[in-house]
């Protein structure tokens, strides 16, 4: 084994330099970052749990009392309207 | 006029989603096809080893940064939205989209977010042809997390592989391949993907144009130009093609649709495609008012061969497809409702025969479920005027999505005749009209957007679930306080993307 190969870092070593040195010399990247962070703060700490609350989800503890309610909207949105026949305009 | 409009829960929700998904849709196309065309910067790069490659590469991976850090997860909204606005439609999916978008997490996101650390930070740290490998692969992942979604939307218009369980009001995946290489999606996939690459060429000859009726850059300019209009016209060709698929399937699966983008009230045998008219915002499919204000200029039989691949074949119009047209064989939605009302009364006789435990009944009426399923969908609507989605805006968006891809097939090669004749950069007309391109690539790819999801109103799955039904039960005033959040959102963001941008653009490669 040669001094070269002796003194060359392990793979993980090498990843973690990759990753450690490019952020390090992000200049446009830093600000990207930076939006990327809030975006994701916005959306996961305000939006989903404030505003976008999974109905089902909340609503119901089981999938059985999910599905029961599902085929409730199904079985009674229906009108109960008589249409118009073929050819016959309203 | 905000008096006429309806201002119910429902077209809240839509107006939200469409406000998401237009918004979304403006990142995505450029991560789709910058994607590819950086992978060919690149690779002409390490294959000449020229630097004035590596500096162009660098400067357009920098902007593809930019629009990806930007766009990124504004996609996650839409699935936000599911869950709140859309919960029965959400259910009655998850089984059909569980399995496509699994997929799609594991393994585009991954290889997506393994190589594009090394395509960013990997100049000099590792191999070349590692490096190329991975800007390969960004690409290769990008692309393959539209596959899913565009899968699912699919779906959504030609609902194929698939069988409704009644006891869990799931539609549940018969078979994963029909699912996943249905006709609708393939198309979809190629449609999307060609159109993204064409969007793309446009913003970098946009950029170069610029640059080049400034005197900057003026290699890296023309260099960007040749790869991106020969790759713009070859997509092109691609996007036409497939288009012209599209048509036909839409002809067969969503002749509504077609109809629509047509402004075809009634049928016709060897129909012409309108190639400019004014459509009537006020004619409805039961008046007698003319359909369109004016004369209008048709291709004689054109419509025809799209849909049916044949002229002198008959293409139904609304009024046909509305209350049926016993010569042509049509089944109108009148006659569909009326099935699509005894599956929704069987299934509701078939819950309550199985709560009370009675099997014969549970089997009669499941049976007789069975026999008009397909039409269930049609179960719920009021009138059979509502299959008729809002006309005047898919009329429109077709023939600005068609237009401006033709526009934009003459203008990479103008762009190539001239590059090759070395006089581009005295054609200052043709850099002037270069430089606003993406403004209208971006107008044509959301007018498709337009053109696939409004055309296809009122349905949610197409003949099996109308909006009205796959919405939650909410007040429209919850869905409006976060509409106008999101267009605060969204516009700062956008605010946010422009800046940095034409701040990088500015820049130019010099400071990379």
């Amino acid at each position: 084994m040669s001094d070269q190969s002796l003194s060359r870092p392990w793979l993980a070593t090498q990843i973690y330099r990759l990753y450690r040195d490019g952020f390090r010399q992000m200049t446009v990247g830093r600000t990207l970052w930076k939006i990327i962070l809030i975006k994701l703060f916005i959306m996961f700490a305000v939006l989903k749990p404030f505003f976008f609350p999974n109905f089902l989800a909340t609503q119901f503890a089981t999938d059985a009392q999910r599905a029961n309610y599902v085929i409730e909207q199904l079985t009674q949105s229906a009108p109960g309207s008589v249409q118009p026949v073929k050819g016959e305009s309203p | 006029m905000i008096e006429n409009l309806d201002l119910s829960m429902v077209n809240w929700a839509r107006a939200q989603f469409a406000l998401t998904a237009m918004y979304h849709w403006i990142f995505v196309p450029l991560t789709l096809g910058l994607s590819w065309i950086i992978a060919f910067f690149h690779t002409i790069y390490v294959r000449t080893g020229s630097e004035e490659w590596k500096r162009l590469t660098k400067f357009w991976i920098r902007l593809f940064g930019i629009n990806f850090a930007v766009g990124v997860a504004t996609g996650i909204i839409m699935e936000f939205e599911f869950g709140t606005n859309w919960s029965n439609y959400s259910w009655m999916v998850g089984d059909i989209f569980g399995a496509p978008l699994a997929v799609e997490g594991i393994v585009a996101f991954f290889i997506e977010a393994t190589f594009f650390a090394v395509m960013f930070f990997g100049w000099n740290r590792v191999s070349k042809g590692f490096h190329l490998f991975a800007t390969w692969m960004v690409a290769v992942g990008s692309n393959l997390s539209a596959v899913w979604i565009l899968v699912a939307n699919a779906w959504m218009q030609y609902p194929v592989g698939q069988a409704f369980n009644p006891d869990t009001a799931r539609f549940e995946m018969q078979n994963f391949f029909d699912v996943a290489l249905s006709p609708f999606a393939v198309n979809k996939f190629i449609h999307t993907t060609s159109s993204s690459m064409m969007v793309s060429a446009l913003f970098i000859i946009s950029i170069a144009s610029w640059y080049l009726l400034r005197g900057r850059h003026v290699l890296l300019a023309k260099r960007s130009i040749v790869v991106a209009a020969t790759l713009g016209l070859v997509a092109s060709i691609f996007t036409f093609y497939n288009g012209d698929e599209s048509s036909y399937q839409v002809a067969q699966v969503q002749p509504m649709k077609l109809a629509a983008l047509e402004g075809l009230y009634e049928g016709q045998t060897n129909a012409g495609l309108v190639a400019f008219g004014i459509v009537n915002p006020e004619k409805k499919v039961y008046d007698t008012q003319p359909a369109f204000h004016g004369p209008k200029i048709q291709i004689p039989g054109l419509l025809s061969l799209m849909a049916n691949r044949a002229f002198g074949t008959f293409v139904p119009g609304m009024h046909d497809l509305v209350y049926g047209n016993i010569e042509h064989n049509i089944v109108g939605a009148a006659q569909k409702m009326e099935r699509g009302k005894k599956a929704v009364a069987d299934l509701d006789a078939y819950r309550q025969a199985k709560k009370a435990d009675d099997k014969a009944g549970t089997e009669k009426h499941l049976a007789a479920f069975n026999e008009n399923k397909e039409f269930l969908g049609y179960g719920y609507l009021d009138k059979p005027e509502e299959t008729v989605p809002p006309v005047t805006l898919s009329f429109i968006a077709f023939r600005v999505m068609i237009v401006l891809g033709i526009l934009f097939f003459l203008i990479f090669i103008a762009y190539l005749y001239f590059s090759a004749r070395k006089t581009l950069e005295r054609k200052k007309w043709l850099l002037g009209l270069g430089t606003i391109t993406y403004v209208l690539a971006m107008i044509a790819s959301q007018a498709g957007w337009i053109v696939a999801e409004v055309g296809r109103q009122p349905w949610a799955i197409q003949g099996l679930l109308p909006v009205t039904i796959a919405r939650t039960n909410l007040t429209a005033g919850a869905v409006q306080t976060t509409f106008f959040m999101f267009l605060v959102l969204f516009t700062l963001l956008l605010i946010a993307e422009i800046s940095i941008m034409v701040k990088q653009i500015n820049i130019g490669p010099e400071e990379n």
